[in-house]
């Protein structure tokens, strides 16, 4: 018994040690932004703030950053993104998965190869593109080649092919037409789907930084992180105080909205992870 | 002392009761079926007594020796999964050779790539070799040693998932459910070779099962467990003729035993003109009446037996099973009858019902079986009164 | 003779109705397959094209200019360097995060009370804005403000200037990388492991596999294969893509000591404006993950299916 005991406090411990380091980042995150000039310079080690200076720190963030422009663009351009995504995919996913479409497996093959380009790969060409036609610095620069989701065609596909034909032969004898069924039928069964892509799809967007550097250059376009970038190029000199400020709140929506729907949350990156 | 002893085992898992002082002794070489609903504790039973769980009370013992704190590895329990368990990444020969190569082998020699360098390991991995090509020459799955068990059908897998149970001659065996993946006509072959491979092995087993046919028909003692107690151990055919509990004799039976209600008074139970004299004391009240569907014959002219009608008739081929209904008390009452005996019998005509009073089993309040002292037909005065 | 004509038209039937359930595919599928061909079928054979020319953003006229391209990248200085560093962080990268990964996986597995809290800390890094973290991993790092160089001189050890010199830039590059991805990781074992039927256990237990070890060796290890697999395959994608920490951290420097693929690719092509030349690194970059993708499917995935 004491064998076992012994046993769980060891991995107690390990899974403590472990946490502690992945925190620490947000430990310092946090601190450094309520921390004066002169504490950063001289302080590193304490904790807490000697002279609270979070206030101070936050409004030069909110005065340098267009905070509110910026997480605007992120929501949109993720918004918009995924809105686009679904909307393409799950009838192209449907079609594949449970219509007698002939063009089905040479489908299957574009889908494969699309799994293997990623955005970098295309970026050239693409940026070549938007240029000629005078489409950099919009929105339509930093969602259009993304509204084609090969990942979320594939895992649709696979959540369809699960789903029981009879579903679709009930519904058709009901006398429902094909795109009746893939709106009253096959959306509302396909939510844990559609949930765990959402899940995928923001993350993976609110995150990138590749492609919005690429088409945008000015700041009303920017995304949160371009914004972060620029704030950190024009603030250059060592003010980490409002820099961990800036990048409190930018980190802060996405930190939140995973704390709140964490069980979704690591669902969905499981979902996509292990069937993609 | 038996060969496998289990005295007062008891279990709870989060405050609930799943097993209640459970005792039993197997005789070496006994084939002993654990029959019980599902939830009745049977399968929590046999992980214990592999090691797989810990009892908060009681002692298993076996040959005299007490095992409760020996770990699974070290209980030469061997054990035969429902779904098998056989590991998916290892042909079957591999299956079958993994107690043996854990026996046998060094935890060193039996390290990935390197244990095969070692020195001294190709004689036991030979002789492994060996008893295992012997053990699938006996269960006849010779040309199915390279495959995964992927490959395999379902009865393919519980040949090999039996292969590594025998193979290292354990001093118990212990099955859950084997046959309960099967399709229905390979259960039923399956269980005249589980009992051969028995007869061979001479170990002790424990068989746990839901189905009550398959439990009288392997087992030489049948263990009937309701609700975590073990209500009966007896052979089948005194767990079929003679239970001791109402849940017994419902449990055991296909079509169920018939059980109507009736009022005990003064040691006596008069029930539609049958009249039982109990041999216990019992205070007036309630009792309950079995009597099982074979014991019930039906007479369409209705002019003998209680009145009644034929609700349904269910056709079997060799029997057929009428359903009917009382006409006084309007219980349902189950008849297996012979085909030529339900000739003239159509669903829905009135029937006289006889009951045989010789076969009538009492039960008091509680369930317990209340044995009778002089059964009578029809108005006749119980002899001791 | 009225069967056989009858017969007839059933047929006619059932083929009209396939020729019309397909022609709905059709339609419902036409959205995804125009964009595919825009956004990225057109763009991979541009991109395979421009490698083949000088094209330069700005300049009207291009020419064909052969594997001209492609024999420079095997000379290009900056080219090999990021070749290799890419490399070295994805060596460095891939196999500390996928065994992290997988350890914490197998902790978490074990621990009943604080499993949730544990599994919410260590996944953190995933739902962070990793460019954000990137400015805070460069404070933690700065040579003479930063904790980590002040927790090293308390022990007496000089701290050196991790972002800012050329042979410590890569291994602190990777440190973020590891702790961003180890999240990750651990949730796909984590989802690997509750897939493993607990019966199998029990059966290691009772075929005499005593120790926790011999019960991973005998059935952890091998049924986690596909999970194992892919974890592989995404975490050398990912490394292998890196580019965020790079742009926001340290600009390829100090003297190219951080220059990576993406990195590099972005440079020539964005800032310099070569397009041409970028594109040929762009197909090295595509015939990378063609290679891991192709090793993935062909020469694993074999060994770890086991139905």
């Amino acid at each position: 018994m004491t064998g076992i005991h012994a046993g769980r406090i060891v991995r107690f411990a390990l899974l403590s040690l472990g946490a502690l380091l992945i925190l620490a980042p947000y430990i310092f995150m946090i601190s450094t932004a309520g921390k004066t000039q002169s504490d950063i310079f001289t302080a590193a080690l304490s904790l807490i703030p000697q002279h609270v200076y979070f206030a101070e720190n936050f409004a030069k963030a909110l005065d340098k950053v267009p905070m509110a422009t910026l997480l605007w663009n992120g929501v949109a351009v993720c918004g918009l993104i995924f809105f686009f995504q679904v909307a393409v995919a799950i009838p192209c996913a449907y079609a594949m998965a449970k219509l007698k479409f002939r063009a089905a497996r040479a489908m299957m093959v574009l889908v494969m190869l699309g799994l293997l380009v990623p955005i970098h790969a295309t970026a050239l060409p693409l940026y070549v593109a938007f240029d000629k036609l005078s489409l950099l610095n919009s929105y339509v620069a930093l969602v259009a080649p993304f509204t084609i989701s090969v990942f979320a065609i594939f895992m649709f596909l696979q959540f369809f092919r699960a789903m029981p034909d009879d579903l679709i032969h009930a519904a058709r004898l009901d006398g429902m037409s094909e795109l009746g069924i893939v709106a009253r039928v096959i959306v509302p069964n396909a939510w844990p789907a559609v949930t765990a892509f959402a899940i995928f799809s923001v993350v993976a967007h609110w995150n990138d930084l590749y492609w919005p550097l690429i088409v945008i250059s000015k700041q009303a376009y920017a995304t949160p992180p371009l914004g972060l970038m620029y704030f950190r190029a024009a603030e250059a000199g060592d003010d980490y105080g409002a820099l961990m400020a800036a990048t409190l709140i930018i980190t802060l929506p996405l930190v939140v909205a995973f704390l709140l729907a964490q069980k979704r949350f690591v669902e969905g990156i499981t979902m996509t992870g292990l069937k993609g | 002392m038996g060969a496998l002893s289990l005295r007062g085992l008891s279990k709870a898992f989060a405050g609930n009761a799943v097993l209640n002082g459970i005792s039993l002794d197997a005789e070496p070489g006994e084939f002993i079926a654990l029959v019980g609903p599902s939830g009745c504790g049977k399968s929590t039973l046999l992980r214990i007594l592999a090691g797989l769980d810990h009892a908060d009370a009681g002692e298993i013992l076996v040959g005299g020796k007490d095992m409760s704190n020996v770990a699974a590895a070290d209980r030469n329990i061997a054990m035969v999964f429902q779904s098998y368990a056989l590991y998916p990444h290892l042909t079957a020969s591999q299956n079958i050779a993994v107690p043996l190569a854990m026996k046998r082998l060094s935890r060193a020699q039996r390290l990935p790539l390197i244990g095969a360098w070692l020195p001294g390991q190709g004689e036991i991995r030979a002789g492994i070799a060996r008893d295992v090509r012997e053990m699938a020459g006996l269960l006849k799955i010779d040309h199915l040693l390279d495959r995964k068990p992927g490959q395999m059908s379902g009865g393919q897998r519980q040949r090999v998932a039996l292969a590594r149970a025998m193979v290292r001659h354990p001093s118990i065996f212990l099955m859950d459910e084997p046959l309960s993946n099967l399709d229905a006509n390979l259960r039923v072959h399956a269980r005249g070779e589980i009992v051969e491979l028995h007869r061979r092995a001479g170990v002790p087993t424990l068989y746990v099962t839901h189905d009550q046919a398959e439990a009288l028909s392997m087992a030489d003692r049948v263990a009937v467990m309701i609700g975590g107690h073990l209500l009966q151990l007896a052979t089948p055919e005194t767990i079929y003729n003679d239970p001791t509990h109402i849940e017994v004799a419902r449990f055991v039976g296909q079509p169920r035993i018939n059980i109507l209600q009736a009022i005990a008074e003064n040691g006596r139970v008069d029930f539609e003109g049958m009249r039982l004299a109990l041999l216990e004391k019992v205070a007036n009240g309630p009792i309950s009446l079995g009597i099982r569907p074979e014991f019930v014959k039906l007479s369409p002219s209705g002019r003998s037996g209680v009145a009644g009608r034929i609700e349904r008739l269910e056709f079997l081929g060799s029997e057929i099973i009428a359903h009917c209904r009382l006409g006084v008390s309007g219980d349902s009452v189950i008849a297996k009858l012979a085909p030529q005996e339900a000739k003239d019998l159509i669903g829905g005509m009135p029937v006289g019902i006889l009951l045989a009073p010789e076969q009538a089993m009492v039960f008091g309040p509680e369930g317990r079986r209340l044995r009778i002292a002089e059964v009578a037909g029809a108005r006749q005065e119980p002899a001791y009164v | 003779m009225s069967s056989v004509a009858l017969a007839g038209n059933v047929l006619s039937t059932a083929a009209l109705r396939a020729r019309s359930e397909d022609r709905t595919a059709w339609l419902l599928a036409l959205p995804a397959i125009v964009l595919l061909f825009l956004f990225v079928l057109l763009p991979v054979i541009a991109v395979i094209f421009l490698g083949f020319t000088d094209f330069e953003l700005g300049y009207g006229k291009f020419r064909i200019v052969g594997f001209e391209n492609y024999a420079h990248l095997i000379t290009d200085r900056t080219f090999r360097k990021s070749l290799w560093n890419t490399t070295l962080y994805t060596a460095m990268v891939a196999p500390v995060s996928i065994a992290l990964g997988l350890g914490v996986a197998l902790l978490i597995e074990g621990e009943l009370r604080a499993r949730a809290f544990f599994r919410t800390v260590y996944f953190l890094p995933v739902a962070s804005l990793i460019v954000a973290m990137a400015t805070v991993w460069q404070y933690i790092f700065h040579p003479t403000i930063g904790p980590l160089n002040a927790l090293l001189s308390l022990v007496g050890i000089p701290g050196p200037n991790w972002l800012g010199a050329s042979n410590t830039v890569l291994y602190s590059l990777s440190i973020i990388g590891v702790w961003q991805s180890v999240g990750f990781n651990m949730v796909l074992f984590l989802a690997g492991l509750t897939a493993i039927p607990r019966e199998l256990y029990a059966a290691a237990e009772v075929d005499g596999a005593k120790s926790a070890l011999d019960r991973f060796f005998l059935v952890t290890w091998p049924m986690l294969g596909p999970t194992t697999l892919f974890v592989v395959t995404i975490s050398i994608t990912n490394a292998v893509k890196v580019f965020e920490t790079v742009k926001m951290l340290t600009d390829g420097g100090p003297n190219k000591a951080s220059e990576v693929l993406l990195f590099t690719i972005y440079q020539e092509g964005f800032v310099y404006m070569r397009v041409g030349y970028a594109s040929a690194m762009t197909v090295v970059f595509l015939a990378i993950l063609v290679v891991l993708m192709f090793l993935q499917y062909r020469v694993l995935d074999r060994r770890v299916h086991y139905t």
